[in-house]
């Protein structure tokens, strides 16, 4: 048994109280742990990535009690997928969180990070739903956390309504897991799906109802319509640098979706037709609002807050279908669609230091106004989703593997549509900032490093659009093994356990 | 017994839902506890109701109560607590400096 598994958890654990409570008035001191940090968090997700790559799922019991009694870690290729995402996302936003110093603008913001790190990261690896919301909480306290940093008025009374939305979503998923535990007795995920396997019929109505809620809460994780509302004011009002990392916590929303739903009510299951008939039309529309909202939105962080929307949209149609091939598909654009999402937060956050906001209305010229004009097109390019940058592809793989869908129609409709409004609206928010500008140049500022976390994203972007083949290829196989969840179960449960 | 405990989770859960649907902040956080106590209660309720048994399997009981729901219980109760106290402190925050206790879905950056 690796004890590789559970270090992605304890390293951040460990050294945020270290940061909060050891070297809390040195910032030079926190900014080098924390890099630190996050380089052993990546370095982990990394070994952890290729420890999985072939396909091999560890599990490391904690406490060395045995499935379904004890809780359980689990590394296969999709939670070590999201994991290494998630480092290389962290390691981007703390790059432009050091260049900017946007961490001296309040207190604590390396430990929160890296209590965010923890969250995430074990949210990821958790075999166990009732841990999973355990890990869903120290991801959302640290969220609450920076989402508030820096303070302002209008932050804080984004704040408040951030976390009220998040307390309902977090009693939403207690109702969920005690309604799935009163039928299936168990909390742990394998051992779930075995025994909903061999429920009665009749039990299949409470059965529904634990699966409906708890569709609900990953849909406001991952603000699906009708549970979208929060996003917009959330991430605009976010510090620019924490609306890139959040880039990432909708994403786990769509990762719970496809970690539980093909394994525990599988399409065979007596709630099998749960995910696929809610999901599609709630992708359909949350594709629109967001691209609609990408088109109306007044200002460059609401457009991007939008851009997220309307991304999580694309990504859940390749989602709601539920086959590998359109899975392996949305893996890329999750992958894509992530990092440019985080890099339009980012540059956004650039032009808004320059400027003193973000309004879609000529303004003076900035410093440095050609490299943020260029950095602004490259990655307004890669959120609408055009070539070369890899959200081209993604979408391709999703159309393609959709071809055969009796929804095709709609699906191919509603992402090209999509694509033409994300196209305008990002066309006119950079006519508006960046073309219809005096000649005269500003006096230069003096923060050179700035750049940097948005150079990382889009050179992971480029590497993806240069190793498509090969990812694709590994992300099918991934995919293959959501739905042929034989290997995890029997992985998890070991020596028959439960079977 | 289970008519008192499911009316006990169907009246909380109802003052829950109204007071977080409510413009002030103050009644959305009586509103946030109101809910999470009934969330904890629904939790006891679904190892089913059992009274006078042990937790553990033993030779002489007629049978057991389920100790897992007790123990899951336990965790939401220590975060909800905690969520409560990092909403107050927020919500106080937000009206301090804002001057207005309404949760509003606010327009962009003002």
């Amino acid at each position: 048994m690796s004890h590789w598994i559970i270090a992605p958890v304890v390293l951040p654990a460990l050294l945020a109280p270290l940061l909060m409570l050891l070297v809390r008035n040195d910032l030079r001191a926190q900014r080098v742990l924390s890099m630190a940090g996050t380089l052993g968090f990546a370095a982990l997700a990394a070994l952890l990535l290729v420890q999985t790559a072939g396909g091999e799922i560890s599990v490391y019991r904690l406490g060395n009690w045995p499935a379904p009694f004890g809780i359980v870690l689990v590394a296969d290729r999709l939670a070590t997928l999201m994991l290494a995402l998630t480092a290389g996302l962290a390691l981007a936003v703390l790059a432009h969180v050091l260049g900017t110093g946007w961490d001296a603008r309040g207190r604590h913001f390396h430990a929160l990070f890296q209590f965010q790190l923890m969250g995430l990261a074990g949210a990821f690896l958790t075999g166990d739903a009732f841990n999973l919301f355990v890990f869903f909480e120290v991801m959302l306290i640290a969220s609450y956390g920076l989402m508030i940093h820096g303070g302002g008025r209008a932050r804080l009374r984004a704040g408040v309504q951030y976390v009220v939305m998040n307390l309902a979503g977090s009693v939403l998923f207690l109702l969920a897991l005690g309604t799935l535990y009163a039928v299936t007795g168990t909390l742990n995920m394998a051992d779930m799906a075995v025994r909903i396997a061999e429920l009665p019929p009749d039990e299949a109505g409470l059965l529904r109802v634990g699966a409906v809620l708890l569709l609900l809460v990953f849909a406001i994780k991952a603000a699906l319509v009708p549970l979208q509302f929060w996003l917009p004011a959330t991430y605009a009002n976010a510090p620019g640098p924490v609306a890139a990392l959040f880039a990432i916590l909708t994403k786990v929303g769509v990762y719970a979706i496809l970690r539980i739903y093909p394994l525990v009510f599988g399409a065979d299951s007596i709630a099998g037709d749960i995910g696929p008939t809610l999901l599609l039309p709630a992708a359909g529309v949350t594709l629109l609002i967001g691209m609609g909202g990408v088109m109306g939105a007044r200002d460059l962080g609401r457009m991007a807050a939008f851009a997220v929307i309307g991304s999580i949209g694309t990504l859940m149609l390749g989602v709601a279908v539920f086959s590998a091939a359109a899975t392996g598909a949305a893996l890329f654009y999750l992958i894509h669609s992530t990092l440019a999402a985080a890099a339009m937060f980012l540059v956004a956050d650039l032009v808004q230091a320059e400027r003193g906001n973000l309004t879609l209305q000529p303004g003076p010229r900035l410093t440095r106004h050609g490299l943020l004009a260029a950095l602004f097109f490259t990655v307004a390019i890669g959120v609408a989703g055009m070539p070369p940058l890899p959200g081209f592809l993604g979408k391709l793989m999703i159309l393609d593997a959709t071809r055969l869908q009796p929804e095709a129609w709609a699906i191919w409709s509603l992402v090209l549509v999509g694509s033409l409004m994300a196209v305008i609206g990002l066309g006119r928010a950079g006519a508006a900032l960046f073309w219809a500008v005096p000649r005269e140049p500003a006096p230069a500022s003096g923060k050179p490093f700035a750049w940097v976390g948005i150079a990382g994203l889009l050179s992971g972007l480029v590497a993806l659009t240069v190793a498509a083949g090969p990812t694709s290829s590994w992300l099918n196989a991934t995919s293959e093994a959501i739905y042929a969840p034989a290997p995890y179960i029997a992985a998890v449960l070991g020596n028959g356990v439960g079977q | 017994m289970e008519l008192l405990v499911a009316s006990a989770v169907a009246v909380m859960s109802g003052v829950g839902i109204y007071l977080i649907l409510r413009r002030q902040t103050f009644p959305v956080v009586l509103g946030m506890a109101m809910l999470s106590y009934a969330v904890n209660v629904f939790l006891f309720a679904t190892g089913r109701l059992v009274v006078d048994m042990p937790p553990v399997l033993s030779e002489g009981a007629a049978g057991y109560t389920d100790p897992l729901p007790q123990a899951l219980v336990l965790t939401a109760i220590v975060i909800s607590f905690g969520m409560t106290a990092v909403v107050v402190l927020l919500s106080l925050g937000a009206y301090i400096v804002s001057d207005d206790d309404t949760i509003e879905l606010g327009e962009g950056r003002e």
